[in-house]
Formats: structure tokens, C-alpha cells, sequence
């Protein structure tokens, strides 16, 4: 093996390896737990940087490891890998430190942070699979090691929500294992390919090849949270705010929609798939799901409810982007990958500050928190402007060009509707937290205040990464024409998928 | 045609199908352990009459050994069972 | 090579009389013994991979009344599993019993347990395969009804009747076979044997005889009150191992020998015991109030996955894709060794440290005894099927046999098994996270827990990544 092949195990590794020594660590040893995290958080970016340039001048990184005849575990980086995995490296970095400080003097903060560094593994581990095979591995241990951080409380209703959240993934984890399996039979190993491999099968097992798509989708529609198959989100709310906002952002609804954009582009190929006519389903499911998610968010006082069914809505922007002919509708879907990992894991820290500084866990208790915490507050309002579409922030471009991609595939007369009404329901649902926030007085007191005010609002640990992702997301969307920007990733991948 | 042979292992094949009966149907323990025993005797005589080669010659040396590890360890594992019911029935008292 | 083959047969045996002899130092024995075999069985599954299949007969006398012992790919794999399996238990036996006459009891029943296992596997003619078949039978009753309760004597019990019961049948089938046939020795009997009355008799007599063993659902009645009676280290080998012994001559009887006489229909008659097996097995795991029977109960439903292949490998033509799928049925029933013998172990560590082993009562263990949840957590990981453990390759051959012979309801029961299955792990462990003011202790593995760990890690970890070799083993035949 030489370093080409090693670097995507490395990359891997940089997380799985501390998080396997963080297991077995007292209690006690607090820095050098942290010290660990930090490390292999920077060195997972290092990495990832290095995989990054590689992969721009399309260089191949890949192992291969045979686990049975036929079946090669597969590590690739490809463009699309690249986005996700980078994605992920540098929200982990910033969650880690959020995680620091929200479970300071929390109990067991060893097993804690070795399943998050395990979450974060198969996460990479997922972003790099180089077939299907190895997808479906990564998106089951995924499953299996967030159960222990969302059952992490040890509550019962925490026990119970874990207990939902397992039941509806390892549901759709079999859906996709049996979808595999059956493609695996029909077509042999099915390597993610630029451009998709199955458009060469004979006309004959076309209708097979429907069936199985459905499987596959309904699989990663249950942890992408498709309406509907996105019954156990809300109840995943118990899981402490890093945990939620790592959910939310990257780890596991994200894992499902990148899984569709893979099946769409890498596995079937997007043309094929519209070929097939199987390319409305999924628009109508996405749309239908955007909807839902906004009205039911517009419903919720909780706020960490809220912001769980806005994760409903928006992820499935991916996957009306995936449904979406053409390049810049997947311009539009894949570069909100980013943009809406980038905002909503703002909005999570932004809410977990609220609760673990104040008590603040409804909407109709932020009155006034604006003044409390305007750091906080300003990066909450930067995030939720930006998930209402509002420029300049990241979220307005992969609007823009999700609509721009709509007119242009001819499905403008069906998609404008949904983002529009999907835009006004977002508005509707954040603009009056913000009012409440910046506007309303505050009542008498708050409802727990657990940090008071010294030199900072709350602890730096909470303050710093919400304000760094905020910034993030302002930056995604002012210099989105930048080169190495999402939205011109985004584009690479587009090019590079249509082969233009 | 009725010959010995062909007797014995008729023979044979009731002893079993009558032990196997007692086995299924008693409650009792006992009963069940000798209606094993009675199903193992025929599952023996149909053994020895497989081992019958004609009039004159010599039997067949191994179908005799199976018999002969039949009945060992048919024996060795009814005393099993007796011992073990008699520490079933001791415990029972004890109750 | 061939010494390791005597190796395995005759160390085990010697070691059950020295530590018959010398009770008070019958751990250490026992141990050295364990290892001793381990080495033998890995220098024979390397001997069998390097030089193919391996024949011995002993003293020079032919197959007929002589015994000659065989190893090929499958036996030698078997072998290293019930050597790994056993030598695990044997460690965590020598914490588990804490008496000298304790122990002067349990070392010499378990080493001629572990001779009959060996022997077993590696015997090549009907007559050895019934003496073994029985000896086992017996040090197993013996070593059930150790534990001493009435329970634990009376389902010891019931195993004994069944076991003779199956073991009589057999050997009505053995008699049947050499009326016919004139021989016993299984390659001999493969080439001469043909579809007919007697063949099927046979055939019939020796696999009732055998399902009974094997505990193959609907004849699996005296299994869950066995398994979970008896102490941890001998009802982590009864499931792991000697219900496998006897699955073990189903497979040579059905696959080998009787090849040209099974029809599909008698196999799909094996699928649909072993669909009753998974649901009625899973379903009971899961209604389970303590977890010494819900393991149980999850080892009737993990053989029934195995009897699954019956139908697909007859369906299948002969080739590669048929031994992707006898390979895939290898390969589970290997890892449900491991993790089964692991979970075993890891309720014994609970029982004994918590006093009780009832599922709604495990709030907290998961503080208390990390390593152990940890590994009931991978072993769980493994009985549900799930990457990276070698059931989910051997579930995955099995879906894709389904797929590929168009048995979709095979597909269907194996996904509504591994379901439920996951069900009844997770609500061990819903349980054992629950919530309690427990002290935060470090985390820390005391020597006991090792084993169950270990285990765990080869059925969850080392099978599923490491595994490949086994298909390439499994074509080296007799």
C-alpha cells in the first residue's frame, strides 16, 4: 500500500482511534480527553485539506479490502465525498468544542465523547465509500453508535426516544440492505461512478431496477427524514444540543440525503434515473416533505422542536434538488448539503446556549433574550435569515439556483410553488422568534439561569462556535464565487456528473 | 417371504414404534426411561438382524459392534437418568 | 499434521482423566490443557490450508471397524471455533466456580465434553459419528445438571430423554444405511448411494434424530429451560457449540453424503422449520423476563436462520454462487458461536455480580459493568446481523441466495427475524443505560469479563473484516 491508498483510512482513523482511547479514560482526565478530540480533529482537517487539493487535480485516493468474494470494502475520494467529508471534519472540529463546554462537570463524559468520535468515524467513513456495499456498512454502524448519545441521559423518555429512533433506522437500514442485495445480485458490485453505471443493463430488468430505487430511497428516506419516515426526529430531541445539532447537520439526516444524491448521480446516473421516470417520485416526496416539515414547525412552541421539523423541510432541498434535470438544479441541492449544515448547526448551539445558560427551551420564553445575549442572538438571527432564503446568506443561493435549475428542467410550474410557500412558512416560523428576541421585553426573570453574565453572556466554549459557524455562513454566501466555496464545489461535482 | 430375517427386523421395527409411543405419551418419568430403554432394544434387534448374512456363514462383525456400543451407552445413560431423577425426587421431598 | 488431529482427540481426554486424578490442581491442567488444544486446532486448520484435506486412521486400521479421523475445510474452521469458544469458557470457569469440589467436578465432564466435540468433528464414519454423537450427549446432561437446583436437574433431565430419543433414531438410520449399503464411511457412502426407499428412511430417521439435537423449532421444547439453567460457562458451550455439533452432520448429511437423494421439497421443508424456528424463536426472546432465556430463546431462532440455506443451496446450481451461500451459512453459524458463547458468559458476570439476571431490573449495569454491556452490546450486534460482524456476510449471502432463487420469503423471514432480534437486544440495553445515581466509575475490565469481551470482538469485529479466508477454506473437501 503507498500513501494514495492509505490516506483515506487515515482520514478515517484520525477520529476512530481517539475515540477509542477516550473510552477508556477516567473520568478525571479532562485535558487529556480534550487534548485527544482536538488533536484528531485537527489532524482529520489536515488530512481532509490534503484530500482536497488531491482530489481538484484528480488525483485517485482509494483502498479496497476484501470481506468476502465479491464484496470489497472501498474507500474513495471523488469530488462529492470530498464536499461531505469536509463538511463534516470541520463542523466536528467546532461541535467538539461546543461539547467541551456544554458537558462540563456532566457524568460520563468518556463514554460521551467516544461515541461521538465513533458518530463522526462512520460519518467520514460514509462520505468516502467507494460502492454501495460499503455505504451500507458505514449508514448501519452510523445507526449503531449514535444510539448510545441519544439514549445518553439515561432518562426514560431519553431511553425512549433512542428506542424510536433505532426502531425507524435500523427499519430503513433493512430497506436499503435488501435493496443492495437485490442490485448486487441483478448488476454485480455497484462502484459509485460518476455519471452512474446501471443506464447498460438490459431493458429487462428495468422494472427490477424500479423496485429496488424504491427500496433504496424509502432506506435512506427514513434517516433523511422523508416525509413519511421522519416520525423519529422529533422524538431524537432528547439527545443533549451537540448531539442534536451533529444529527442534525451532518451526521445522520445528512447521511440519507447524501445517500440519495449518491444512488441518483453514482449509482443509477441522474439521466437514467429520469430515463426510468423515477426522478418525479422523489420531487414529489422532497416537495411534499418541505411543506409538511415547515407547517409542523410553525405549530411547535419547544424550540429545539421547531428547529428539528425546519430540519425535516430542509434537508429534503437536497433531494428536490437531486430530482431536479440538469446542473443547476444539482448545483442548487448538493451545495445545500453545506449551506444547510453550516446554518442549522448554528441554530442548535444557538438554542443550546439558550437552555443551558438561561433555562430557555420555548419560543414564548425568548423575549428579550436579544439583550441578554446578542452574540448568540445575532448569530441565531444570521442562521434563521438565511434558512428563510434571505441574501446574503448561504441559504439564498442554494435557493436561487435550486429555482433558477427548476425553470431551466421545465419544472418551474410545480417547484416555484413549493419553494415559495416553503420560503413564506419559513419566514413564518422564524421571523417571530426573532421579533420575540430583539424586540419584546423580557419578563421579570428567566426561567433558570444557570451561567450568569461575567465577561462573556455565557461560557466562551458556548459563545465561540455558534459566532464561528454564523460567520461561516455569512461567508458561504458572500463569497459563494470564491474559488474552493461550496456553491464552486458544488459546481465541480455538477460538471463532473453531467461530464461537461 | 417370511424368513428369520426378515421377522426379526419386522420384530424389531414394533419394539421401537411401541417404545417410541411410551416415550411421547407417559407422564411418569420411569415409564419414559423405560420406554426408551424398550425403543433402544429394537433399534438392537433390527441391527442384529441386518448383521444376518445366511445360513452357514458368519455374521456381520459391524453391525454387532453398533449393538454392543448401543447397549453401553444405552446403559451408562439410564443410570444418568436414574440418577438424576433420584436427585429430582430427593429435592422434591426436600420441598 | 496428522499429529495435530490425534492432538485434538487425545489432549482433551488425557486432560479430563489428570484432572479426574488431581483435583486440586485441576484448573491449572485444565488450562494448559485448553491451550495446548488451540494450538493444535490452529496448526490444523493451517495444515488443512496449506496441504489440503487431511485423513488418519489410527492404528492402521481401515475404515469399517478401525477409526479414522478426516479434517477438511469446514471441520478444521469448526475445530479452531470450539477451541476459541472453549478455552474462553475455560478461563471464565476458572473465576466462575469458586469451590475445590466445585470445580473436581466440573473440569472433567468439560474436558470430555471438549473430547467429544473434537471427535465429532473430525470423525468420517456414521458408527464414530454415533459413539461421539453420544458421548457428547452425556457430558452435556452431566454438566447441565451441575448447577445443582431443581430446575437446572430437571431440564437436565428432559435433555437426556430427548437426546437418547434423537440418538436412537439415528442410529435405526445408521442400521437402515449399513442394510443397505454395506458401509459407513461417509465418502465411501457419498459415491455409493442413490435416491430410493431405503436412502430416504435413512435419511429421515437420522435427521428427525438429528433436529431434536439441534433443537430445530418445532421439536426445540426442552432447549430454553436447558440453556438457561445450567451455569454460564456450560450454557454458553451448549449453545454455542453442541447444538452445532449436531447441526454440523445435518450439513455433511445433507450436502455430502445424501446429496443425490435430498430433493428440494424435503429442503423447503427444512426453510419452513427454520422460518418457524426465527419468528416463534425471536418473538419468545423477545417476551423473555430474564436474560439467561431470552438468550436461550434467541439460539432457537439463530439456527433456524441456518436451516434457511437448506432451500437456497438446493436451488442453487452447483458453482460459485452456491458456495458464496454455503460459505454465508458457514460463516453465521461461526459468529452466532462466538457471540452466543460471549453473551452467555457476560448475563453469568451480571448474575453473579447483581444477584439476578431479570431484564426489568438491569437499570444502570451499563455504569456499573461497562465492559460487560459492552460486550452483551457486540455480541447483540452480531446475533441482530449488523456490519461489521460476520453475520451480516452470512446474512447477506443468505438474502442474496433469496434474491437470486427467487425465494422472496425466505428474504422476508430473515428480515422480520433480524428485526425483532435487534428489538430484543436493544431492550436489554434500554435497560441496562437506564437511568440511576450510579457513582461514575473509570472504565475497567476485570478478568472475568475479559472472555466475554473477546468473544464478542471476534464474532462482531474479527469475522466480518477479517473473514474472506473462510470461503477459500470451505472448498478444501474431503
Amino acid at each position: 500500500m503507498n500513501w494514495d491508498a492509505w490516506l483515506p483510512v487515515l482520514v478515517v482513523a484520525s477520529s476512530l482511534l481517539p475515540g477509542l482511547v477516550i473510552f477508556f479514560l477516567r473520568e478525571g482526565s479532562h485535558r487529556l480527553r480534550t487534548a485527544l478530540n482536538l488533536a484528531g480533529a485537527i489532524l482529520k482537517l489536515l488530512l481532509v485539506g490534503i484530500l482536497i487539493w488531491g482530489v481538484f487535480h484528480e488525483h485517485v485516493y482509494e483502498s479496497r479490502w476484501t470481506l468476502a468474494p465479491g464484496l470489497d470494502l472501498v474507500l474513495h475520494a471523488d469530488t462529492l465525498s470530498v464536499l461531505f467529508v469536509t463538511l463534516s471534519t470541520v463542523l466536528w472540529l467546532v461541535t467538539t468544542i461546543y461539547a467541551i463546554g456544554y458537558l462540563e462537570n456532566a457524568p460520563h463524559r468518556s463514554r460521551f465523547f467516544g461515541f461521538f468520535s465513533l458518530c463522526v468515524s462512520a460519518t467520514v467513513g460514509l462520505a468516502l465509500a467507494g460502492n454501495l456495499f460499503t455505504f451500507v456498512i458505514f449508514f448501519e454502524l452510523l445507526t449503531l453508535v449514535t444510539y448510545p448519545l441519544v439514549a445518553h441521559r439515561g432518562t426514560p423518555e431519553a431511553v425512549r426516544g433512542a428506542r424510536i429512533y433505532l426502531t425507524y433506522t435500523l427499519g430503513g437500514g433493512m430497506l436499503l440492505l435488501i435493496g443492495t442485495v437485490w442490485l448486487h445480485v441483478l448488476a454485480g458490485p455497484t462502484a459509485f461512478v460518476e455519471g452512474g453505471t446501471l443506464g447498460s443493463l438490459p431493458a429487462e430488468y428495468h422494472p427490477q431496477l424500479k423496485m429496488i430505487f424504491l427500496l433504496l430511497i424509502m432506506g435512506l428516506g427514513v434517516k433523511a427524514a422523508l416525509v413519511p419516515l421522519h416520525g423519529w426526529l422529533p422524538h431524537a430531541m432528547v439527545a443533549p444540543a451537540p448531539v442534536s445539532a451533529l444529527l442534525h447537520a451532518v451526521a445522520v439526516v445528512k447521511a440519507g440525503a447524501f445517500g440519495i444524491v449518491r444512488v441518483v448521480y453514482d449509482v443509477y446516473g441522474v439521466n437514467f434515473a429520469d430515463q426510468l421516470g423515477l426522478l418525479t417520485g422523489l420531487g414529489i416526496a422532497a416537495a411534499v416533505t418541505i411543506v409538511y416539515g415547515s407547517v409542523m414547525a410553525l405549530l411547535q412552541d419547544n424550540l429545539k422542536k421547531r428547529l428539528a421539523y425546519s430540519t425535516v423541510s430542509q434537508v429534503s432541498y437536497i433531494a428536490l434538488g437531486t430530482a431536479i434535470l440538469g446542473p443547476i438544479g444539482t448545483i442548487g441541492g448538493i451545495v445545500h448539503l453545506v449551506h444547510q449544515g453550516i446554518m442549522k448547526i448554528t441554530l442548535f448551539f444557538a438554542a443550546g446556549n439558550y437552555a443551558e445558560t438561561l433555562g430557555i427551551h420555548k419560543v414564548s420564553e425568548m423575549n428579550g433574550v436579544g439583550r441578554r445575549m446578542p452574540a448568540t442572538t445575532l448569530a441565531f438571527s444570521v442562521a434563521a435569515l438565511g434558512m428563510i432564503g434571505v441574501p446574503p446568506v448561504a441559504g439564498f443561493v442554494s435557493k436561487w439556483y435550486l429555482g433558477l435549475g427548476a425553470l431551466e428542467a421545465g419544472m418551474a410550474a410545480w417547484v416555484m410553488p413549493v419553494l415559495i410557500a416553503s420560503s413564506v412558512l419559513n419566514a413564518a416560523y422564524f421571523l417571530p422568534v426573532l421579533y420575540r428576541a430583539w424586540f419584546r421585553e423580557p419578563g421579570p426573570a428567566w426561567p433558570a439561569e444557570h451561567i450568569p453574565a461575567a465577561r462573556f453572556e455565557t461560557s466562551a466554549t458556548l459563545l465561540w462556535p455558534p459566532v464561528v459557524t454564523a460567520m461561516l455562513a455569512l461567508a458561504a454566501g458572500l463569497f459563494a464565487a470564491a474559488p474552493y466555496s461550496p456553491l464552486e464545489w458544488a459546481t465541480l461535482i455538477a460538471h463532473r456528473e453531467y461530464g461537461l | 417371504m417370511l424368513t428369520t430375517q426378515v421377522l426379526y427386523a419386522l420384530a424389531g421395527c414394533v419394539i421401537v414404534a411401541l417404545g417410541l409411543r411410551g416415550a411421547l405419551l407417559h407422564a411418569s418419568l420411569l415409564q419414559r426411561i423405560v420406554a426408551i430403554n424398550v425403543m433402544g432394544a429394537g433399534v438392537f434387534l433390527l441391527l442384529i438382524a441386518v448383521a444376518y448374512r445366511g445360513p452357514g456363514l458368519a455374521p456381520d462383525p459391524v453391525p454387532h459392534a453398533l449393538v454392543l456400543t448401543g447397549i453401553v451407552v444405552a446403559v451408562s445413560a439410564t443410570a444418568l437418568a436414574l440418577a438424576l431423577a433420584r436427585r429430582l425426587h430427593a429435592e422434591q421431598g426436600d420441598d | 499434521m496428522t499429529d495435530a488431529m490425534i492432538g485434538l482427540v487425545a489432549l482433551p481426554l488425557a486432560g479430563a482423566l489428570a484432572t479426574l486424578l488431581l483435583p486440586r490442581s485441576a484448573t491449572a491442567v485444565a488450562i494448559g490443557t485448553g491451550l495446548a488444544i488451540t494450538v493444535a486446532a490452529g496448526l490444523l486448520l493451517f495444515g488443512v490450508a496449506t496441504q489440503g484435506a487431511l485423513h488418519y486412521e489410527i492404528g492402521g486400521w481401515s475404515a469399517g471397524l478401525g477409526i479414522a479421523l478426516r479434517a477438511d475445510g469446514l471441520s478444521a474452521l469448526l475445530l479452531l471455533m470450539t477451541a476459541l469458544v472453549m478455552l474462553a469458557a475455560s478461563v471464565y470457569a476458572s473465576a466462575y466456580f469458586s469451590t475445590v469440589s466445585e470445580r473436581a467436578r466440573f473440569w472433567p465432564l468439560w474436558l470430555l465434553l471438549w473430547t467429544s466435540l473434537n471427535a465429532l468433528l473430525l470423525s468420517g464414519d456414521l458408527f464414530n459419528l454415533y459413539v461421539t454423537l453420544e458421548l457428547l450427549g452425556l457430558s452435556a446432561v452431566a454438566l447441565a445438571s451441575l448447577g445443582g437446583k431443581r430446575a437446572a436437574v430437571a431440564a437436565a433431565l428432559r435433555y437426556l430423554l430427548v437426546g437418547l430419543l434423537g440418538s436412537m433414531m439415528f442410529l435405526a438410520g445408521v442400521g437402515l444405511i449399513y442394510a443397505g449399503y454395506g458401509t459407513l464411511d461417509l465418502a465411501q457412502l457419498a459415491l455409493a448411494i442413490g435416491a430410493g426407499p431405503v436412502a430416504w428412511t435413512a435419511l429421515a430417521l437420522m435427521t428427525a434424530g438429528l433436529l431434536l439435537k439441534t433443537a430445530l423449532f418445532p421439536l426445540h421444547f426442552w432447549l430454553p429451560p436447558a440453556h438457561a439453567s445450567a451455569s454460564a460457562p456450560v450454557s454458553a458451550v451448549l449453545s454455542a457449540l453442541v447444538v452445532k455439533a449436531a447441526f454440523y452432520l445435518v450439513l455433511r448429511l445433507w450436502l455430502d453424503v445424501f446429496a443425490n437423494v435430498v430433493t428440494p421439497a424435503a429442503a423447503d421443508l427444512l426453510g419452513v422449520l427454520g422460518a418457524g424456528a426465527v419468528l416463534w424463536g425471536s418473538w419468545r426472546a423477545l417476551q423473555a423476563e430474564r436474560l439467561k432465556l431470552l438468550a436461550a430463546w434467541s439460539t432457537v431462532a439463530q439456527l433456524g436462520y441456518l436451516f434457511l440455506f437448506f432451500p437456497l443451496l438446493l436451488a442453487l446450481p452447483p458453482g460459485p454462487a452456491r458456495e458464496l451461500a454455503a460459505g454465508g451459512l458457514v460463516m453465521l453459524a461461526l459468529t452466532h458461536g462466538f457471540a452466543k458463547a460471549s453473551l452467555f458468559l457476560a448475563i453469568g458476570i451480571i448474575q453473579q455480580r447483581c444477584g439476578h439476571d431479570t431484564i426489568r431490573e438491569l437499570d444502570g449495569t451499563a455504569q456499573r459493568l461497562p465492559a460487560t454491556t459492552f460486550a452483551i452490546a457486540l455480541a447483540g450486534v452480531a446475533l441482530i446481523g449488523l456490519p461489521p460482524s460476520g453475520a451480516f456476510l452470512g446474512k447477506w449471502q443468505l438474502l442474496a441466495g433469496a434474491v437470486a432463487t427467487g425465494q422472496w420469503v425466505w428474504l422476508v423471514v430473515t428480515a422480520i427475524g433480524s428485526l425483532l432480534a435487534a428489538a430484543y437486544i436493544v431492550r436489554v440495553l434500554g435497560h441496562a443505560f437506564g437511568h440511576r445515581p450510579y457513582p461514575n466509575l473509570p472504565v475497567s475490565v476485570a478478568r472475568e469479563e475479559w472472555p466475554a469481551l473477546l468473544l464478542a470482538a471476534m464474532a462482531a469485529l474479527v469475522l466480518g473484516l477479517a473473514g474472506a479466508p473462510v470461503w477459500g477454506l470451505l472448498e478444501i473437501g474431503t
